[in-house]
């Protein structure tokens, strides 16, 4: 029955589908009436949980007196680490995660002890009343430390191509340099949160805010000592992911089913913002070097990337991490000869984690700084240098991780949108202002992205759904990812209905449940919609097969001539509403509900050989950012940006539109404004959004344009579509470039200014004044 | 006891109440869960709603936006209070809601009702909307979704129709009802306003009298800052008297030679006098923070914190204005340049609250530049503040005043780099470099999670050079990435 897939091309005037569909929440957010997890009707049982955490970075616990916590107002119960039933590391991958401190401090801001109590007031006031001591431990900070004692949470990889040193020995011109990455908090502007309802004996509930439904099902019940079959997840929306609740949610989700387990009440754990942005993990820092070969032309012969991830204390999630900003340290460029290397260090800090690019953006930003260094040693246009670098069938079509690249859009891509923006003109006349402007200067920029999408982790790219079609004819579809806002549900629904033929009002998509689909993967690599949408199509398909089979033998025609469109089922001249084919089947003792079932086609990766197609497919994109920059004070304006993205034929404009948009910022914060900052005790102390800034309504663009490429993708994904949450992040590139480009104006255009990310204000004023100085050799 | 309307419903508290902020009332105690909490500091409006009040000329409703997490139940009194919960009827969307649907103005939803509930309090401002007074008055609301290009969008359309030709919404069909209920609040248990130990008296006497029967009491007008007590460090809070009533700190008065403006007045009520005769104050007003604190926040409250980066004290300083303080009986009078006593102390005593600013006005001979610098343009923290106000004669500097937060323990001024250039021809090039080497080493600020000390100080010597730029009468050079006013 694969042939009942109709490709885009055949969408009806009815089809939801390739259609800006609004999101199907968005008349309950409006309203109010979206329910989140705090929101949720609770128990008259429910009672609070919160932590007392470390206030040195390491050492090991010599003291913790808890009677005055048990003395404080409203206590409940009070736990550590030995009151724990099951297991007590809940790491995702490796371990290394343990849910309170097992005698060793990890970081500054470490869980030590939990206290339940009747108010969120009471919890939070009790958890401040413990008498704690540490011994002195001998804290790694930073990433130059840990490197310094080789201290890292998994070994070091390395891949490339070619005769690195040869290609560096021969090439007319080298350069080498170093740069800072800051890491990025996430900011979901809902916290972390989890409510657990105990059902009877040791079966639980638990509501939470998490990609990952199935992560916490199996940690709650291994931290219960319990089966996975007896816990269950219900996961209806986050206000928002963005990665960091991959797996940083499970930790209160555990800690609140604990407590329920041990009391029978109702218990809900939600951080406050402060308690959230220290005991949770970020987008790493990275601290890179580079050392490449070039020629007059602006062409590369080879490059020498090494990118070292400040992972924290434990693994969580920091291989895959590490590995992402490898695959990425080429971006769109063929690097000639290379060798990358990624190191992966222990610090005594919180344990960084998933952000959307999963550690591609600050393997990205490696690309982007070379091509700037090259051109400022040439001499010539910064663009003129990338597109001379691009993958293409002439510079070389495979990477440093030996996969072939099939697809050759981003030359075209670009040419477009250096058309569109006229860069070549504009190009001109900042030039010229700048001539004329002493304290003003003017940046532009264009830079690609070429994000590879699948996980790396290949077990993972596989997905489940459920879909029951009731006899009235409405559908109910589940599927294993979650909806954090990116409209993950609006566009499985348009599947669904565009499938069965039917309107949108006819499908609901339900909250992610692990006991409706198990096993399920978090919802993350921007990979949503092409494994759920593939699975909840396979479910249709099944399911159309039945329904085909029995309108073949009403009508005697053939099941494969059956179509599902406007409501109604036809073959030739034989044509039944959807909803009496439904009751018709229903009499008839057909089922009508399926699963459905996917897994990602042609990846593979060899770490031994460091080779392999981690991906199946990449998402291409560009942007032309233009700034303009106070050389009196280091701030600056995005004044102009142009977006061209790829996102394959998309499967809903509107929602693609709103994930490019709302990444570019995202990224534009991360490289601009957004900057965390620890203390020489190891403490966070942009620990709250007075002192973390993340971009305002007034840092949008005057002029903000997003067009999407207008190309199906080669590979079958579904419809044709192309991943679309986290790329666009990396358009923001265009930013950073775009006030190196200002700045650089300084010296002529000969020199990369030294401006590590964010670029915050402070950083560019230091670089100035560097150019200024005539501090040409600061790369 | 405190009476309020709550939308439409007459409300009134009169006993100790868990709930401390609006927030957790509408959430915990009516199970309105549509207002959001993201970080209760007023610092992402996912908990906005709206207060109505009667506006100043009797005849209307003035709705203001404001941040639920940080507004003590007590601030409700006498007003109508708006939530996301309250602005569809019968189903339909109100023109705001409907707006953000059709533009795509949600993704994750949680910053949503607090969008929507700026826009509302937009919808119903007596103003041209353009892309500024958008960014204005969604200042305080924080999307980490979007990008804000569709909140953009669907705010110019639903609120973007000229002054007058906005569609009426049920708010404004009601108010005359909801104008004559509020009015009468007011006549209403007017000295005996209190609730959770918070007393809102309307007289100076009332003040003295609370003050003699709580000594440990303390002050609070807008509680932008005095609610993060209670929200972030947890701590219980004091009795507190509220000025925001009594008439002596509401006063706005205007002679020939100052201007002075009630300590309890919000800033955003005072912004238009303060714009009107200081109009260079405006970029700086405009960076105060967001409008949802400016609707509550107070410049008395601004003054008596006695923040090292509060962002009125240095124009104070700058503008020789004076602290007029009271203690019920007798009023005196300070000088900005000796009401700042050190790291958030001030001259006042327990007895005395601030009652009044009074700023001398500028002459045509005077000119007032006053600069901050952040990390990011809205609703942030200076790095360094820096207010320079110039008076000459023909080309001579007759008097320099100035004015600097986020350099030292307590606003400061440079008396050195005031006296050097007094009687100096303003046009020589030389005071630009003098003055550069002056204030780079006239404060050791420290370095903080904001800024270093190296960078203040540079922004020291270069916001002096901006200024000696955009005074200069001849010379024009573009100093500015983003204009204001």
């Amino acid at each position: 029955m694969r042939k009942l897939i109709e490709q885009p091309t055949a969408v009806t005037e009815h089809s939801p589908l390739l259609k800006p569909t609004r999101h199907e929440s968005a008349i309950r957010q409006v309203s109010g009436t979206a329910r989140y997890v705090d929101d949720i009707p609770t128990p008259d049982s429910l009672c609070y949980v919160s932590v007392g955490t470390t206030n040195v970075a390491s050492g090991t616990l010599q003291l913790l007196e808890l009677d005055a916590v048990w003395q404080s107002p409203g206590v409940i119960d009070v736990i550590t680490i030995a009151d724990i039933p099951g297991h007590t590391d809940i790491g995702p991958v490796f371990g290394g995660d343990p849910i309170l401190l097992d005698n060793e401090v990890k970081f500054h801001g470490q869980p030590v002890f939990a206290v339940l109590a009747e108010t969120e007031e009471h919890a939070r006031i009790a958890a401040t009343k413990a008498n704690m001591a540490f011994s002195d431990g001998n804290a790694i900070l930073t990433t130059d430390a840990a490197l310094a004692v080789d201290s890292k949470v998994r070994p070091s990889h390395e891949f490339g191509r070619g005769d690195i040193d040869a290609a560096l020995q021969a090439a007319p011109m080298t350069a080498s340099g170093h740069l800072s990455v800051g890491g990025q908090e996430h900011l979901y502007l809902e916290g972390q949160v989890s409510l657990a309802i105990p059902e009877e004996e040791d079966r639980m509930n638990i509501y939470t805010s998490s990609q990952h439904p199935s992560e916490v099902q199996k940690l709650v019940a291994e931290v219960l000592g319990v089966k996975l079959h007896r816990v269950a997840v219900d996961m209806r929306r986050m206000g928002g992911g963005f990665g960091g609740k991959e797996s940083q949610a499970a930790q209160w989700a555990c800690l609140a089913a604990v407590f329920a387990l041990r009391t029978r009440r109702a218990v809900k754990m939600r951080l406050p913002r402060m308690l959230d942005m220290q005991a949770t993990g970020k987008r790493h820092p990275f601290e890179n070097d580079y050392e490449i070969g070039f020629d007059e032309s602006g062409k590369m012969h080879g490059a020498k990337v090494t990118v070292a991830g400040n992972c924290g204390h434990s693994p969580d999630l920091s291989d895959a991490i590490v590995d992402r900003a490898m695959f990425h340290a080429d971006n769109a460029y063929q690097l000639g000869a290379s060798k990358i290397t990624g190191h992966r260090l222990k610090t005594h800090i919180v344990s960084h984690t998933a952000f959307r690019g999963f550690g591609g953006p600050q393997g990205l930003i490696m690309a982007e700084l070379m091509m700037d260094v090259v051109a400022r040693k040439t001499g010539l246009d910064p663009l003129t240098v990338r597109k001379r670098n691009l993958y293409s069938p002439q510079n070389g079509m495979v990477t440093p991780y030996g996969m072939e690249l099939e697809q050759d859009i981003l030359p075209s891509l670009i040419e477009q949108l250096e058309n569109d923006t006229q860069y070549w003109q504009r190009r001109e006349d900042t030039n010229k202002f700048n001539q004329h402007s002493p304290i003003i200067k003017k940046g532009l920029s264009l830079t690609p992205v070429k994000f590879g999408i699948s996980f790396t982790a290949k077990h993972l790219n596989q997905a489940g759904a459920l879909i029951h079609i009731y006899t009235d004819g409405s559908v109910q579809v589940n599927h294993g990812g979650t909806e954090m806002g990116q409209g993950l549900h609006t566009k499985v629904g348009q599947i669904v209905a565009h499938e069965f033929g039917i309107s949108l009002d006819n499908i609901e998509v339900t909250a992610t449940r692990t006991d409706k689909v198990p096993n399920t993967s978090p919802t993350a690599a921007s990979s949503g919609t092409d494994l759920n949408g593939k699975a909840a199509q396979n479910a249709c398909i099944t399911l159309k097969q039945r329904l085909a089979e029995l309108f073949a033998e009403e009508f005697g025609v053939a099941a494969d001539t059956v179509n599902f469109a406007d409501g109604k089922v036809s073959s030739g001249e034989h044509a039944l509403p959807f909803t009496q084919l439904v009751q018709n089947a229903y009499m008839a003792r057909i089922s009508l509900s399926s699963t459905g079932y996917y897994r990602t086609p042609k990846i593979h990766y060899d770490r031994d050989t460091g080779s392999g197609r981690p991906f199946f497919y990449f998402a291409n994109g560009a942007a032309v950012s233009e700034v303009s920059v106070d050389t009196l004070t280091g701030e600056y304006t995005v004044d102009k940006v142009d977006i061209l993205h790829d996102v394959g034929t998309s499967l809903n404009p509107a929602i693609d539109r709103g994930q490019i948009e709302g990444g570019f910022i995202q990224g534009m914060g991360w490289l601009t404004t957004e900057d965390l900052r620890w203390d020489d005790d190891g403490k966070l102390i942009s620990n709250n959004l007075a002192t973390y800034k993340i971009p305002a309504i007034g840092d949008t663009p005057a002029h903000f344009n997003v067009q999407l490429f207008d190309r199906p993708n080669a590979e079958d994904s579904i419809y044709h579509s192309k991943a679309v949450g986290e790329p666009p992040l990396m358009l923001a590139m265009s930013v950073w470039c775009a006030i190196k480009d200002a700045v650089s104006s300084l010296a002529d255009y000969r020199v990369d200014p030294p401006i590590p990310a964010p670029a915050t204000p402070e950083h560019v004023l230091a670089a100035i004044t560097a150019l200024q100085e005539g501090n040409h050799d600061a790369n | 006891m405190i009476k309020f309307l709550l939308n439409n419903e007459l409300v009134t508290l009169d006993k100790k109440l868990a709930e401390v902020t609006v927030l957790q009332y509408l959430r915990d105690n009516k199970a309105l869960k549509g207002s959001k909490e993201g970080c209760a500091s007023g610092d992402c409006g996912a908990c906005t709603v709206v207060l109505g009040e009667i506006a100043p000329d009797q005849q209307s409703i003035h709705y203001r936006s404001i941040n639920s997490c940080i507004t003590l139940l007590a601030s409700l009194h006498g007003k109508q209070l708006i939530s996301i919960e309250h602005l569809s009827q019968g189903g339909v969307l109100h023109p705001v809601q409907q707006s953000l649907v059709e533009h795509h103005g949600s993704q994750c939803g949680f910053c949503t009702p607090g969008i929507v509930m700026s826009m509302f309090a937009l919808y119903h401002a007596k103003t041209t909307v353009d892309r500024t007074t958008i960014n204005t008055a969604l200042s305080g609301n924080l999307c980490r979704c979007t990008g804000y290009r569709p909140i953009i969008e669907a705010t110019q359309e639903s609120c973007g129709i000229p002054d007058g030709g906005r569609e009426p919404d049920q708010f404004t069909s009601r108010e005359p009802h909801t104008l004559a209920t509020l009015k009468a609040l007011q006549d209403d248990i007017a000295e005996q306003a209190s609730v959770n130990n918070v007393f809102l008296p309307q007289s100076r006497t009332a003040v003295s009298a609370l003050l003699a029967q709580y000594p440990d009491a303390r002050f609070v007008a807008g509680s932008t800052d005095l609610a993060l007590e209670y929200t972030q460090q947890l701590k219980s809070l004091p009795t507190l008297i509220s000025t925001t009533r009594v008439k002596e700190c509401r006063a706005l008065t205007i002679t020939d030679e100052h201007i002075t403006v009630g300590a309890a007045l919000p800033l955003n009520d005072i912004t238009p006098v303060l714009t009107t005769h200081f109009p260079t104050l405006h970029e700086l007003i405009d960076r105060f923070a967001s409008v949802p604190v400016r609707n509550q926040a107070t410049l008395g409250g601004n003054v008596a914190n006695a923040s090292p980066i509060g962002d009125m004290p240095p124009v104070l300083l700058a503008l020789n204005a004076s602290i007029v303080i009271d203690n019920g009986s007798d009023y005196r009078t300070v000088p900005a340049s000796d009401f700042f006593t050190g790291y958030r102390q001030t001259v006042l005593t327990s007895k005395e609250w601030i009652s009044a600013i009074e700023f001398p006005r500028l002459s045509t001979a005077m000119q007032l530049k006053a600069y901050k610098v952040s990390k990011r343009h809205e609703d942030d923290i200076s790095a360094v503040c820096a207010v320079f106000k110039l008076e000459l004669d023909g080309t001579t500097v007759k008097s320099l005043r100035t004015g600097f937060g986020g350099v030292a323990a307590t606003p400061v001024s440079c008396a050195e780099l005031e006296a050097q250039m007094t009687g100096k021809d303003w046009q020589n090039a030389t005071l630009r470099t003098e003055g550069m080497q002056i204030l780079s080493q006239a404060f050791t600020p420290i370095d903080d999670v904001r800024a270093s000390a190296a960078y203040r100080k540079q922004l020291l010597a270069n916001l002096w050079q901006r200024f000696w730029f955009e005074t200069q009468s001849e010379l024009l050079v573009s100093t500015r990435v983003a204009q204001h006013a």
